[in-house]
């Protein structure tokens, strides 16, 4: 994966794959891709701590930490398995609302997030099930109905949900957590380290993901259906699998939105964030967690910079989709990390 | 009793918009295998259009064909430009960028246009017509009569016409179509060509009954996508069928359960129909092409 590009460090003649096995035999310290991704995450949050000036740019740094969470799940889904879900969104937005609405009735905030996040992979499953079973185009489809549905239900239901106008989330501070070890942090910065923790261990675990023999199953079926069923890959079993396991990243990533914002509407749930999370994955390269990072990094940044990416949103995201595909269809950092490693060789 | 017979007319009505835009979904699918998610987008540049063109007092004999012409320039764009050069992309690459199109579409017609909802005048007035107790308006006639016309046309254009025999061939396998001698390059151009021209009609003769924006493309490609699904994807008289279906099922939710739901009718349908009869009511069985 991109995370190899930077290890190759031995003589020219070796490929890079042949490079970083031999290093890790001549008594390298042993760390494993999904530990080794995880401090590269750490390291890069600390990083962002160390030269954010205000409580501005903690709020932003939490929120590209939030959407590298989401997008990993889209990473899982569209990499791993090269599936395109339009309603990612959908899940997201259960994941913030049941953080948002359960506290209200005497759930505590963390696991108000766990029934959001089971609740976003139940029904991951149940409509992932019959539909995976069918070409790719489906769930495309199914997804952007199911998406709208959810938002549609966000927005009516008034009297749980605020309706369009959204709603307060009252619950938990990350600041609490930190002042149980004796650390005195602003609440924009609590939210920073909370939201980099957790993009940190989801980068990870999506990593080790790919390693595993589920993983590699997925991955068989991103190259060939037909080829992965003959290898004896049970396909509709290890897509929903995969769509299930994203719903989850979606879904915690939503929870987390809500608590650091304390404030949701049901636009976290609507289409076109579904359609951002999906940029997100294509600009960075959707095969690599370091592609989600890369590609929240750059649209949550953006917007904030460039006062015109807020008037042409539409074009900008439409046509950011449209020129990956055609011109670096793996997306950023494969595509940088593909250039690196011939002008090494 | 007459409740409902409004409820029906209302529902054929935007049945025969779903079911325009279905044909033109199918025809694109058919000729290439591209599900065009962009398909919505063309509905509302064809509204737009002739909206702006007849607020600037072009006479709508005059201006529909313009806004349709408009459509059909921006399909073969869109071909030209985004699928084409990916022509050997894998199925997700082609779905990305159908929809990336269609994003970028919104936002160009909220620069070109603005963010207001548009309408303007039937075309043979709003004096609504009586018939047995409910009210018609004479555009829901228009809107009707468009689609069955588009169903006739594509039907002779595509079994009676070189071109459109050509898009068939190329459909059913575009190296042997090419072998031939069939110009399939051609062929796919005219197929969003057409397809878009039809999106755009539907849009053109929709838009004094149901209004336009820049953002309802998305909505729009979806209940496309419903009644085809629900038709069966691939077949035109599945399409209509499927269409006229998905209006009534809107109309008559949002006549006796909740109008502030009558467009989740199109999605549970969507998913309803994947659950358990994927191939529609009148598809093949679907077989998948290795």
């Amino acid at each position: 994966m991109a995370g190899q590009g930077t290890t190759t460090t031995a003589a020219p003649a070796e490929t890079g794959r042949h490079a970083y096995l031999k290093n890790g035999e001549a008594g390298r310290p042993r760390i494993g891709p999904g530990l080794r991704t995880f401090l590269i995450f750490a390291v890069l949050v600390g990083l962002g701590a160390l030269i954010f000036p205000s409580s501005y740019f903690y709020r932003v740094g939490t929120l590209v930490w939030i959407n590298t969470l989401a997008v990993t799940g889209i990473v899982v889904l569209l990499g791993y398995v090269g599936l395109v879900s339009l309603g990612h969104a959908g899940f997201f937005a259960i994941g913030a609302y049941a953080t948002a609405i359960l506290p209200n009735y005497g759930i505590p905030s963390p696991l108000a997030m766990l029934s959001g996040v089971a609740l976003a992979g139940l029904l991951a499953l149940m409509v992932g099930r019959p539909i995976l079973k069918l070409s790719g185009y489906y769930l495309a489809i199914a997804t952007l109905g199911l998406g709208m549905l959810i938002w549609m239900v966000l927005s009516k239901e008034a009297w749980l949900t605020g309706g369009p106008d959204g709603m307060v989330v009252s619950g938990m501070n990350a600041r609490n957590l930190f002042k149980l070890v004796g650390l005195k942090l602003k609440s924009a910065e609590a939210w920073y380290w909370v939201a980099g923790f957790a993009a940190a261990i989801g980068a990870a675990i999506a990593v080790n993901l790919a390693g595993s023999p589920t993983g590699r199953a997925l991955r068989a079926i991103h190259d060939s259906d037909v080829a992965a069923r003959s290898l004896g890959v049970d396909v509709a079993r290890a897509k929903s699998r995969a769509f299930v396991i994203s719903a989850i990243y979606a879904a915690v990533a939503g929870g987390l939105l809500a608590l650091a914002n304390g404030y949701i509407t049901p636009d976290t749930g609507g289409f076109m964030h579904s359609v951002e999370m999906v940029t997100m994955a294509v600009l960075g390269g959707a095969t690599s967690v370091f592609g989600a990072l890369v590609g929240a990094l750059i649209l949550t940044a953006l917007p904030q910079v460039l006062t015109v990416f807020a008037d042409y949103e539409h074009m900008v995201l439409g046509g950011i989709m449209v020129l990956t595909m055609i011109l670096m269809r793996r997306g950023l950092v494969p595509f940088i990390a593909d250039l690196w490693n011939r002008r090494k060789s | 009793m007459s409740e409902l017979l409004q409820f029906l007319v209302s529902g054929v009505t935007v049945g025969a918009i779903y079911a325009a835009i279905a044909l033109g979904f199918t025809l694109i699918y058919n000729a290439s295998g591209v599900v065009n998610f962009a398909q919505g987008e063309f509905v509302v540049i064809g509204g737009m259009t002739a909206a702006a063109l007849i607020g600037a007092g072009v006479p709508v004999w005059i201006a529909a064909p313009l806004a349709v012409i408009a459509g059909m320039l921006v399909g073969v764009a869109l071909y030209r430009l985004a699928i084409k050069p990916a022509r050997e992309a894998p199925l997700v690459s082609l779905i990305i960028i159908t929809i990336g199109a269609s994003i970028f579409l919104r936002g160009a017609m909220q620069a070109v246009f603005d963010k207001q909802i548009h309408r303007y005048d039937g075309f043979s007035g709003d004096a609504p017509l009586r018939v047995g107790g409910a009210t018609i308006l004479p555009q829901s006639l228009w809107i009707v009569g468009g689609s069955i016309a588009v169903f006739a046309f594509l039907a002779w254009f595509l079994n009676r016409t070189r071109a459109g025999r050509g898009i068939k061939a190329t459909a059913s396998n575009r190296m042997a179509a090419a072998l031939v001698g069939i110009n399939t390059g051609r062929a796919m151009n005219l197929s969003f060509a057409l397809s878009a021209a039809i999106g755009a009609l539907a849009g053109v003769l929709a838009t004094p009954v149901t209004f336009t924006s820049y953002d309802v493309g998305v909505l729009m490609a979806l209940k496309g996508f419903s009644a085809t699904m629900l038709g069966g994807v691939g077949s035109p008289l599945g399409a209509l069928a499927g269409g006229l279906l998905i209006g009534l099922i809107e109309a008559l939710t949002a006549g006796y359960i909740s109008s502030d739901y009558k467009d989740a009718s199109a999605f549970i349908v969507i998913l309803l129909v994947l659950f358990f009869r994927p191939q529609g009511l009148f598809g093949a069985r679907i077989t998948e092409r290795v």
